[in-house]
């Protein structure tokens, strides 16, 4: 259950030669809104686009494939998609909405699908939800404290970010490579990040990330009857060049495992926070738990 | 349709809003009241003059403690239906009815409005100013199923039902201030931006990664928190949410895929 529910998992990426060129991965999310857009599917999507500092991310709505493109690449701090879900139906007027977020991003959007309590009439307009993969996220000053702090390179200056083989590596535009250990920038984590159960997007239509897969390429979950059409039509169309995750190094077990390693380390926050105080009696005086 | 159950809007101290929000189903009201629920009580739209017995009672609007009949009448609806619903901002949390002072013509006697949890016990608490139509289609929905169901089905509808009985439980005050006492203050915010999207009157705005709430402008009607999917999060009900969403539409006649 790690990985939640999901119809199918294949190992892809896109066949389109200037989307895989810009992207860290298979650039999947690109390439399949690209097509549902074309096909209608969607009228829009909202997506992470670039905000008014250098490395930080904005929720855009993009109705055509140039702002699509203009929105591509990792960014590696929170861009709040949700905040435009009700916008992307009025003020854009969009009947069929794309959405691309985090695990948490997607748990918010089918709390708003089942419980609508402030989202009027955006329940029915949802088609298109993309899930990415997330261990962590770092708030926008956590990410400037690790580059300019640590790394020692100013925002602007960064020309790409990664994180890999337990490092955080920032690259310059004059060529310059700064690395710090991963364990560094853990005090740097999202704080809301650390009760977060969800490391694949169980609730996503289709949901996707770099994790089991090669360079290049993408592992991708298909979940829902949407997604499962959305992701048939676009295959059959050739968006995708595809194999079987089963032939792919390192394939699911790596993405359960981490999977795994990040709910079992997130249940014991949870169950820390039951008796993080303490009260008159001795016992244990809990912070408050979103899941009961 | 065999056993619908009966179904009545009260109207205290609210803007018609939440009831307008409910109409806003346009044929889901009609299947609704075809199939599920008999309309019994309604100034707005039944000719009925005196609260009748009635299995789910809705609730919109505060109770003004001044006005004697409207403080009959929210007893009189504790005291004739097995469920009240306190619909909307106004009957959960005061909304906007909490900034009266009175002196507004022409009963400038009337200053002091209460949420009706004040005065009444509430079973379920829709917030939202106004609630979705679709969160009061669902919520007439699951009241249906809880009432008339199959085992299953009522068993779903309680699960559904229970964060809005436990939003009833957690009292009568609301304000965006409530993401942080109880989101952000207690480490649980990852910055998605759902409280922002949720408010009705732009009071929210993501300010590098978390909610900034304008407070002067906020009406108080609960949305953003109840809306955060940190408030509550019960993936019993959420993980579902592709079979009840078509459990939904199939109920509102809406063809499968
Ligand atoms: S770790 Fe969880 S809470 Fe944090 S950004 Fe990722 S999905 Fe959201
Ligand atoms: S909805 Fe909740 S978790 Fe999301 S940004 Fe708002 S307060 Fe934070
Ligand atoms: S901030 Fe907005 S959504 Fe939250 S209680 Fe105030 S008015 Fe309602």
């Amino acid at each position: 259950m790690v990985l939640g529910n999901y119809k199918s998992a294949v190992a892809a990426r896109s066949t389109d030669k200037g989307i895989l060129s810009a992207s860290q991965d298979g650039g999947i999310v690109t390439q399949l809104f690209a097509f549902a857009l074309d096909e209608g599917i969607i009228d829009g999507a909202i997506v992470a686009g670039q905000g008014a500092e250098p490395w930080m991310p904005e929720p855009v709505v993009a109705t055509t494939r140039a702002e699509l493109f203009a929105a591509r690449g990792t960014r590696y701090t929170i861009s709040p998609n949700m905040a435009l879900i009700k916008e992307a139906t009025r003020s854009y007027g969009l009947d069929k909405v794309g959405i691309v977020g985090t695990p948490c991003q997607m748990q918010g959007l089918r709390k708003a699908q089942l419980y609508p309590i402030g989202m009027r009439d955006v329940p029915d307009k949802i088609a298109l939800a993309i899930g990415i993969f997330c261990m962590e996220n770092f708030p926008y000053q956590g990410l400037e404290t690790m580059v300019e702090d640590h790394c020692t390179v100013k925002m602007e200056s960064a020309v790409k970010m990664d994180i890999g083989k337990g490092k955080f590596s920032v690259y310059t535009e004059r060529g310059g490579l700064s690395q710090i250990p991963l364990k560094l920038t853990h005090k740097y984590e999202q704080p809301g990040c650390h009760v977060c159960l969800d490391y694949v997007s169980n609730l996503a239509d289709v949901s996707t990330g770099s994790v089991g897969t090669p360079d290049g390429w993408s592992t991708v979950f298909v979940r829902t009857k949407v997604g499962d059409s959305v992701w048939a039509r676009a295959v059959d169309a050739g968006c995708f060049e595809t194999k079987p995750i089963e032939d792919v190094k390192p394939g699911l077990e790596l993405v359960t495992k981490l999977a795994t390693d990040k709910i079992t380390k997130n249940q014991k926050t949870v169950e820390a926070r039951a008796s993080f105080g303490v009260k008159a009696d001795g016992s244990g005086k809990a912070l408050r738990n979103p899941y009961l | 349709m065999a056993n619908k159950i009966t179904v009545g809007h009260v109207h205290m101290s609210g803007c018609t809003g939440c009831l307008v929000s409910l109409a806003d189903n346009y044929e889901g009201l009609f299947k609704i009241l075809d199939d599920y629920a008999d309309l019994v009580y309604a100034l707005t739209l039944v000719d009925v003059r005196h609260v009748p017995e009635m299995d789910v009672a809705l609730v919109e609007g505060s109770v003004c403690i001044q006005d004697e009949n409207a403080v009959e009448e929210i007893k009189e609806t504790r005291r004739k239906a097995k469920v009240v619903v306190a619909l909307g901002g106004c009957a959960s949390y005061g909304n906007i009815t909490r900034f009266c002072r009175g002196g507004q013509w022409n009963q400038p006697q009337h200053e002091s409005y209460l949420p009706i949890g004040d005065i009444i016990d509430v079973d379920v608490t829709l917030p939202g100013c106004p609630p979705g139509s679709q969160a009061i289609r669902n919520v007439c929905v699951m009241a249906y199923l809880l009432l008339q169901g199959s085992d299953e089905q009522k068993a779903l509808a309680a699960a559904y039902l229970t964060p809005l009985m436990n939003l009833a439980k957690r009292g009568t005050e609301a304000c965006g201030c409530d993401l942080m006492y109880d989101v952000i203050n207690q480490g649980l915010c990852m910055g998605c931006g759902t409280c922002a999207a949720s408010c009705p009157v732009r009071a929210i705005t993501m300010v590098y990664g978390k909610p900034q709430i304008d407070r002067d402008m906020c009406i108080k009607c609960g949305a953003c928190y109840a809306q955060c999917p940190r408030s509550f999060f019960n993936f019993d009900v959420i993980n579902e949410f592709e079979s009840i969403t078509e459990l939904i539409g199939a109920a509102m006649g809406q063809g499968g895929e």
